[in-house]
């Protein structure tokens, strides 16, 4: 297991634009780990003096918001709130996808058509309005970003997985699996889902990319993470308004964010092109 | 092929009920809000009851749901408790609106990405290949909302050439057309992104094909081979992707419509979710849905016409 990963960091090593995205991420992952002792002030705390010059100087180096907190600190506080978020999110619909991906794929029947009839259902359904109705519906919170987020992903990690146990369900391997006496979730999670681990690990960072996206969309149409918590699509929301006078103060989370998603999608290119290679 | 429409109808029904449901289960989660919402914090308890009754919202869920499954089926979506006015004619109004931009969009999109991903699918890891997949993944990357600010930046305030509101009235300074060139071009570099990396996949998998090989050794030229060969079988999977992106631009043009204040369906059900006016949220959803199946149904029908050996 170690040495498999170590050997996908070797070939991501030979891809320049998955270095690139692993800088990116690695970058962002230190910056939300080392918040509290790098963040030079409390990220919420309000200086009304400063709005008067809130460019940036010695003192607040990317300058101050239109409240007059400091913009780095609460881009350092943010990332560690996108990054814990996201992944969380992800993981969830990974492992609920996975789970009921390997269970459809593998019984079949009925199991299988009620369980991607649901998965349909839910994929017919508009992501964006989804979490409309659900976010206004309970309220903006981590925990319900997390929730609907891993419900409405699942569905689609579900068919990924079906499709490679589908495959391989009827190899001699797995009949002998079985005919050893192994029980069934031994088959599932030891035989038949390492196929998927290619695929699943790929579309993991394109997924952790998109969730980047989607909870920096709650943020900016206001339904996102409570406030007055550092939230990158909050801090593009509450300062667009001022965007005429102060452009500094939304163009900086907008370069934040749109440069984590950058890293994820580049990691996750860098990965495939490893895959493809190796 | 009959059977398979009736057996499309059916599923899409089906669904339709099981959405409506979703959405009037899940407004039952936290009953009495409307009334207080309408009446605002100054009202009593007492008057809030009331209207919660004179609203019907007393009565059971399944009777409710049963009633307004009856009243759509009648051609009544109800009345929208926010926009005071029936639910069809905000709906239509703001999805005639939304239509227009999503209608534009797409005729940008699709001849560009399709020019886009076949240009970077047809030599493999060449410098063009690189440039292209490099450009539409930044595009895809960068999130709507940043991108639209990006250009107001650029556009609006530093150089101000462009409107940065889009309301969809003539105004003094900026005509209508103006108005439409921000969220086009926001929609766009998004979109495109993604789709020029699909139709780059699907040309890289034909280019490596027997077929295009005997086709360039017999001495065709390769624009030849391009366009006669491999262009078609390359758009046939990502068609019903291209398709796809119809559903997405009706119901995911919400970002765009805020950041230019541009009023469609998007900002409706937005302030229709947050206000829970559960009306429009109800109807909105139906035309979401709708949408999305067609389009599937569409893509399905499509793709056998493009490729016909395959049956449904």
């Amino acid at each position: 297991m170690i040495a498999r990963a170590a050997a996908t960091v070797a070939l991501l090593g030979r891809s320049p634009v998955g270095c690139l995205g692993a800088a990116i991420v690695l970058f962002w992952a230190a910056m939300g780990i080392l918040a509290p002792w790098l963040a030079p002030y409390p990220p919420n705390r309000i200086d009304p003096a400063l709005i008067a010059y809130p460019y940036p100087t010695a003192a607040n180096w990317l300058g101050v918001d239109q409240l007059g907190r400091d913009i780095l600190s609460r881009l350092m506080w943010g990332a560690r709130t996108v990054l814990t978020v996201a992944p969380a999110a992800v993981l969830g619909a990974a492992a609920l996808g996975t789970l009921l991906g390997l269970v459809a794929g593998y019984k079949g029947g009925a199991v299988d058509s009620i369980l991607m009839r649901v998965g349909d259902t839910l994929l017919a359904f508009p992501k964006i309005i989804l979490y409309l109705i659900v976010i206004a519906r309970f309220g903006a919170s981590a925990f319900n970003i997390i929730a609907v987020v891993t419900v409405t992903q699942a569905p689609i990690i579900a068919r990924i997985v079906r499709a490679v146990t589908l495959d391989v369900k009827n190899r001699d391997y797995v009949a002998a699996a079985r005919m050893r006496g192994e029980p069934t979730w031994f088959v599932l999670l030891a035989e038949i889902l390492p196929n998927a681990r290619g695929p699943l690990v790929v579309d993991f960072f394109l997924r952790l990319g998109y969730t980047v996206i989607a909870i920096g969309v709650l943020g900016f149409l206001g339904i996102g993470l409570p406030p007055p918590d550092p939230d990158w699509g909050s801090m593009i929301k509450e300062s667009y308004g001022t965007i005429f006078v102060w452009p500094h103060m939304t163009l900086i989370p907008a370069l934040a964010v749109s440069s984590l998603v950058i890293g994820f999608n580049f990691l996750a290119t860098g990965l495939r092109e490893a895959s493809e290679d190796g | 092929m009959a059977r398979y429409l009736l057996r499309q109808s059916l599923n899409i029904l089906l669904t339709l009920l099981a959405v409506t449901f979703l959405v009037f289960a899940l407004n039952e989660l936290t009953p009495g809000d409307v009334a207080r919402k309408l009446l605002g914090p100054y009202a009593t308890q007492e008057q809030v009851d009331h209207l919660f009754r004179e609203m019907g919202l007393d009565r059971p869920l399944l009777v409710r749901y049963a009633e307004y499954v009856g009243n759509v089926l009648r051609g009544d979506l109800g009345t929208s408790v926010i926009y005071r006015q029936p639910v069809a004619d905000v709906l239509l109004d703001r999805l005639g609106n939304t239509l227009l931009l999503a209608a534009i969009c797409f005729a940008v999109i699709v001849p560009l990405s399709v020019a886009l991903g076949v240009l970077a699918g047809m030599r493999e890891r060449s410098p063009l290949d690189r440039g292209i997949s490099v450009f539409a993944s930044i595009c895809a990357s960068i999130p709507e909302f940043a991108m639209g600010v990006f250009m107001l930046a650029i556009f609006v305030v530093w150089l101000g050439v462009l409107p940065g509101t889009s309301p969809m009235r003539a105004t003094a300074e900026w005509p209508v057309w103006m108005q439409f060139v921000l969220p086009v071009a926001v929609v766009t570099l998004y979109d495109a992104g993604y789709l020029v990396s699909m139709i780059r996949a699907s040309m890289v998998e034909v280019m490596r094909q027997p077929f295009v090989r005997t086709a360039v050794l017999k001495g065709m030229p390769f624009h030849r081979v391009v366009t006669r060969h491999a262009m078609r079988n390359a758009l046939i999977t990502p068609f019903t992707v291209i398709l796809l992106q119809l559903n997405y631009l009706v119901s995911g043009l919400v970002v765009v419509e805020t950041l230019f204040a541009y009023p469609g369906f998007g900002r409706m059900m937005l302030e229709a979710a947050l206000a829970k006016d559960i009306a429009v949220v109800e109807a909105g959803a139906l035309v979401a849905v709708t949408v999305t199946m067609l389009t599937q149904l569409l893509g399905d029908l499509g793709y056998m016409k493009l490729d016909p050996r395959i049956r449904i």
